[in-house]
């Protein structure tokens, strides 16, 4: 949204934007809790009203949006194919602004042992299901990784009656924000185990319990659970790019988090509109 | 009062639903699991063998054999995709003499086609491969399917022919009267003429049921590891070592999908339940692979599953019609998935002799597959979407799976979110289900009109949702 605002406040008449979901606002709209918006709004709300307050600058603007499209495609030629409810269809354009976001890493990419039960959820997923379908993944919980959305679901499934017992972290450090730590873990009792190695996932056909190691003493321990949560990185979506071979430069750009992560949303979006004006 | 009653839902249970199907008979197949394919089956390697790894005595080389060709007949009239690759048996200096030992073999079987290659051929085909790797045996026939697709492709020709499916239908005993048998489950009670008893894992188990007792199964366990599909085909064949004693060892396997997938290991086990993967497996099998390939990385594995495989003391099938009208088909591991079709073929023949069956005169011989948005061109795409425009919304980003072949996927059966992913392969891409499960459960909830609370990963006991947010 905000390198469409930079781009059509630069001076470009012709923009489309293209987004996946019904509505615009990406993963911001699962993101109920607050902390955005301070430095952009110089206010704090949640990201759903961020993504809502953000959304009034698209529609003063003469941008196309066009919603529940799918963007499948890209060519180095520049050409942009998409798929919706009226069919398939490729655009040209002159200058094409990855806007992707990021991905989750999973249990798969650490290739954890053990069995493969329901009940392991990486924390986009599970906010997903909390925020916006109400329904709750699990009541006993060990969090793997210290990264932020981990720390946020260890407060957010404890307010809606969960037990969360513990955030394991590989790590000597923290790897989310302190104000997380402090806000989501410490005020809810949550221990944080650095140093603390998830070894083995236990049952059949539901998580029953994690095997973990304290790497410092070498002490392994099991924990009782019905649900494993991952929070162990994000990785920027830049496959369209990677499958056409495709390096950003000549009119086709990365920004936000398909760039890089990033912390803030204020700062992704500062970004976003400085680089759509340079466009123009 | 039913014809023919089969316990088992794996590769040998629907085959031999999918081979009485053509007749008049009434038919009823029980699965203890949530779905067919839920046993050993769905962790299957997923290769069509030549057959000429097995001693050409026994009845594994024969039904390999004549399977490799059934499948070739199969993937046409039930369109489901088969991938003729070829195999290839690869020799380290030293094991040349193993290869011409393979080939005579192979061609008392009557396997076209084998042929040794040499270290210049293998540079230029595989050049992957090895470089102390000297020669290879080459048979053409070997290929590739998925186990699950096949299952589903046989089964769904089979109800379109009258026959029953019951998944969740654990049995739980059998008793012998004069003219049939009784079989109660958890759910009913089936009376049937004709046992089948094609339960894989638990098929000794079940014979017992009948008071018959049949060889020991033992699980042998095979772990085995997925690469990523952006490292590229790293060979084009499936490779194999010289084979040892009870497996044919870790191999290199083109799948149908398109990504590399390397294993199995063999590890005999107590526990029939045990489908832990562990490090040990995947360092054991890196260290085989990567003599054959030594470019495989570790961090190139993107995902990993474990299979057991119902394993007998004697080194061949196990099957025999041992009390009148009850067919037991024990001990089908390796090449069990080729023999399948073949085994049904050979069991069906076994009963025409003693009692006449006669040709449905309304057989429906074909499928038609689930149509993969994925594989469409541009122009088919609009066609599709324009009578259908829920082909127009993609639910599976990573694999283009769209809303339209997901409620399909439903009406055919799946009522788990891994029969989703077997038939659709959505849940299968990169983000492993993080951005897709929360919406396929939403289509699954809407279509089978049940709560959240109800659905599965794989049957009961694997619920995703414990209940409502406060």
């Amino acid at each position: 949204m905000a390198a469409a605002v930079g781009a059509s406040s630069g001076g470009l008449k012709k923009i489309l934007l293209l987004e996946r979901l019904p509505r615009l606002g990406g993963i911001l709209n699962q993101c109920i809790h607050v902390g955005f918006g301070l430095k952009y709004f110089k206010e704090e709300m949640t990201g759903t009203e961020y993504a809502a307050r953000y959304k009034k600058k698209i529609y003063k603007r003469n941008i196309e949006v066009r919603t529940s499209c799918f963007v499948h495609r890209i060519t180095p030629q520049k050409e942009v194919t998409f798929v919706c409810a009226d069919g398939e269809f490729t655009v040209s354009a002159k200058k094409i602004v990855m806007a992707t976001g990021c991905r989750e890493r999973t249990r798969e990419m650490l290739t954890v042992p053990g069995t493969r039960p329901a009940g392991i959820f990486t924390a986009g997923l599970v906010q997903e299901m909390i925020n916006i379908h109400g329904v709750m993944p699990g009541k006993s919980v060990a969090i793997i990784g210290s990264g932020n959305i981990g720390m946020i679901m260890a407060r957010r499934m404890t307010l809606e009656g969960a037990t969360v017992h513990a955030v394991l972290e590989i790590m000597d450090h923290l790897s989310g924000l302190i104000r997380n730590k402090v806000q989501c873990l410490d005020d809810f009792g949550i221990r944080l185990y650095l140093e603390h190695e998830l070894l083995e996932i236990m049952g059949k056909d539901r998580v029953e319990a994690v095997r973990y190691r304290n790497n410092q003493t070498g002490e392994e321990k099991l924990l009782s659970c019905d649900t494993v949560l991952f929070s162990v990185g994000l990785i920027p979506e830049q496959d369209l790019l990677i499958e056409a071979g495709i390096k950003p430069g000549n009119g086709i750009y990365l920004v936000g988090n398909a760039d890089y992560v990033h912390d803030l949303v204020d700062r992704v979006t500062k970004e976003a509109e400085k680089l759509g004006k340079s466009m123009g | 009062m039913v014809d023919f009653l089969i316990i088992g839902g794996g590769i040998v249970g629907v085959s031999v639903a999918y081979e009485l199907a053509k007749y008049q008979l009434v038919i009823v197949l029980l699965e203890k699991e949530a779905e067919l394919s839920f046993g050993v089956s769905k962790s299957n390697s997923g290769i069509i063998h030549t057959g000429f790894q097995d001693d050409p005595r026994s009845l594994k080389a024969r039904f390999a054999v004549r399977g490799n060709r059934l499948y070739r007949q199969m993937a046409k009239v039930l369109d489901f995709p088969f991938i003729p690759t070829g195999e290839l048996v690869v020799a380290f200096p030293g094991e040349r003499e193993s290869l011409e030992f393979i080939k005579e073999n192979g061609e008392k079987l009557g396997i076209p086609g084998l042929e040794i290659k040499d270290r210049k051929w293998l540079e230029k085909h595989e050049p992957n491969l090895s470089r102390e790797i000297e020669y290879a045996l080459l048979g053409p026939t070997g290929a590739v399917i998925n186990p699950y697709e096949v299952i589903y492709a046989m089964a769904e020709n089979a109800t379109s022919n009258g026959v029953q499916i019951h998944c969740d239908n654990e049995v739980i005993s059998i008793e012998e009267t004069s003219d049939y048998w009784k079989i109660r489950t958890w759910e009913s009670e089936y009376r049937s003429r004709y046992v089948i008893n094609a339960a894989g894992l638990s098929a000794d188990k079940i014979s017992l049921m009948a008071g018959m007792e049949v060889p020991r199964i033992r699980p042998w366990k095979g772990e085995e590891f997925i690469l990523d599909r952006h490292a590229d085909r790293l060979t084009r064949r499936i490779i194999f070592p010289v084979p040892r004693r009870n497996t044919k060892g870790v191999l290199v396997i083109p799948t149908v999908d398109g990504n590399t997938m390397i294993g199995p290991t063999a590890e005999e086990i107590e526990d029939r339940e045990d489908l832990t993967t562990s490090k040990t497996g995947k360092q054991r099998v890196l260290k085989h692979i990567q003599r054959l390939v030594p470019s495989i990385r570790e961090d190139q594995v993107i995902a990993s599953f474990a299979g057991l495989r119902p394993t007998i003391e004697e080194d061949d099938f196990y099957i025999r019609e041992e009390k009148d009208r009850f067919v037991n088909i024990v001990g089908i591991k390796s090449p069990g998935l080729t023999a399948a079709p073949a085994i049904a073929e050979y069991v069906v023949k076994m009963l025409i002799e003693k009692i006449k069956f006669l040709p449905r005169k309304d057989y429906i011989a074909t499928r038609k597959a689930i149509p993969c948005f994925r594989q469409l061109s541009s122009e088919e795409r609009n066609e599709i979407i324009k009578n259908d425009p829920e082909y127009g919304e993609v639910i599976c980003r990573c694999e283009l799976v769209t809303k339209r072949e997901i409620k399909e996927a439903i009406r055919r059966g799946a009522r788990t979110l891994d029969g989703i992913k077997f038939r659709t392969r959505s849940q299968m891409g990169r983000c492993h289900g993080a951005f897709c499960t929360m919406k396929i459960m939403a289509i699954i909830a809407e279509e089978l009109d049940i709560p959240y609370e109800q659905i599965t990963k794989r049957g009961k006991g694997s619920e995703l949702v414990k209940g409502y947010g406060s």
